[in-house]
C-alpha cells in the first residue's frame, strides 16, 4: 500500500492561504477606490508623474514569468524535465527584472525627494500626499510578495531538478505557481490604477 | 477520480494564445487610457483589468479544471470582497 498523498488537501490549503491575500490587498484597493473619488483631480496628477514605460514594462514581464511558471507545469506533467527547468529559470529571470525595475523606479522618486513624509511630499496636496503613500505602501507589498514568489519558485526548481517534482507529484510546483500567479493577478490591477489614471 | 484531481493538461499552445491575450489587452489598456473618457476610464480599466485576471486565474492557475468546492469557496471570497467594497461606499455616500 502506499502512503496516502493528499494532494487535493496541499491545494485547497494553499487556495485557503490566496483568499486571505485576496482581500488583503482588496481592502488596500478600496483604500485607494475611497481617496480617488475624494481627490480625483490629485490622483490624476499624481499617475502622470510615474512612468507609463516602467509600468508597462514590467506588466509585460511580469506576464510573462506567470506563462512560464504554467508552461513549466505542463513540462512537468508530460515528464520533460529540462523544459520545466528551463521554463523555472525564465520565470526567476522575470521576477528579478521586475525587482530592479522596481528599485530603479522607486530610487528615480525617491531622488526628487517624493518619498513618505518628506518635504517635497508632504508641501504637494493632500491628495497628492495620499496617492504617494498609497502608491509605496501597494507597491511595496506587492515587491514582498514578488521575493516571497521568487524564493518558493526558487525552492521549486530545486525540487523539480533533483527530481522530488514528478509528473504524478508536482503539488509543490503548482502551489508556488499558484502563488506567482496571485502575484501576478494583483499587478494586474495595481498597473492602471496607478499608472493609468486619466 | 478524486486521487489526482489536478492531472488535466493544459496544452503549451493553449498557454500561449493566453499570454497573447493578456499582452493584446494589456496595449488596449494603455491605449484606452490616452482616450479620455472621463468618469468611464476608471470602470473600462478595471473592466479589462478583470477580463485579464479571469484569463490568469481560469488557465494559468487552472480553474477552469478544478472542483466545484475550489469554484464555490473562491466565489464566497469574491463575494465577500464585494460585500467590503460596496459598504464602504455606502457609509462614504452618506456620510
Amino acid at each position: 500500500m502506499k502512503a496516502s498523498v493528499d494532494e487535493t488537501g496541499k491545494k485547497m490549503g494553499m487556495w485557503l492561504f490566496l483568499y486571505t491575500e485576496i482581500i488583503l490587498f482588496g481592502g488596500l484597493f478600496v483604500l485607494y477606490a475611497v481617496y480617488f473619488s475624494r481627490f480625483t483631480a490629485d490622483f490624476i496628477q499624481g499617475g502622470k508623474q510615474l512612468s507609463l514605460f516602467f509600468g508597462a514594462f514590467n506588466t509585460v514581464i511580469l506576464l510573462l514569468s506567470s506563462f512560464t511558471v504554467a508552461a513549466s507545469i505542463t513540462a512537468v506533467q508530460k515528464g520533460q524535465k529540462k523544459a520545466a527547468v528551463m521554463n523555472l529559470l525564465v520565470s526567476i529571470l522575470c521576477g528579478v527584472v521586475f525587482l530592479i525595475n522596481k528599485y530603479v523606479e522607486w530610487g528615480e522618486k525617491i531622488h526628487h525627494g517624493i518619498y513618505p513624509n518628506s518635504d517635497t511630499l508632504t508641501g504637494m496636496s493632500s491628495g497628492q500626499n495620499i496617492f504617494f503613500g498609497l502608491y509605496y505602501v501597494i507597491t511595496g507589498l506587492h515587491g514582498l510578495h514578488i521575493i516571497i514568489g521568487l524564493i518558493l519558485l526558487l525552492v521549486a526548481l530545486f525540487a523539480v531538478s533533483s527530481g522530488r517534482v514528478t509528473a504524478s507529484r508536482f503539488m509543490l510546483l503548482e502551489n508556488s505557481g499558484l502563488y506567482w500567479h496571485l502575484v501576478d493577478l494583483i499587478w494586474i490591477f495595481i498597473f492602471p490604477l496607478f499608472y493609468l489614471v486619466i | 477520480m478524486g486521487h489526482q484531481p489536478s492531472q488535466h493538461i493544459i496544452e503549451y499552445k493553449t498557454l500561449g494564445l493566453v499570454f497573447i491575450a493578456l499582452l493584446a489587452m494589456t496595449g488596449v489598456t494603455i491605449a484606452a487610457s490616452t482616450i479620455d473618457l472621463g468618469k468611464l476610464n476608471v470602470w473600462v480599466a478595471l473592466l479589462i483589468a478583470s477580463v485579464k485576471g479571469s484569463l490568469v486565474l481560469l488557465y494559468f492557475m487552472h480553474m477552469k479544471y478544478e472542483s466545484r468546492v475550489l469554484w464555490l469557496s473562491f466565489l464566497t471570497t469574491v463575494f465577500f470582497l464585494a460585500i467590503m467594497i460596496s459598504f464602504t461606499f455606502w457609509d462614504i455616500a452618506f456620510r
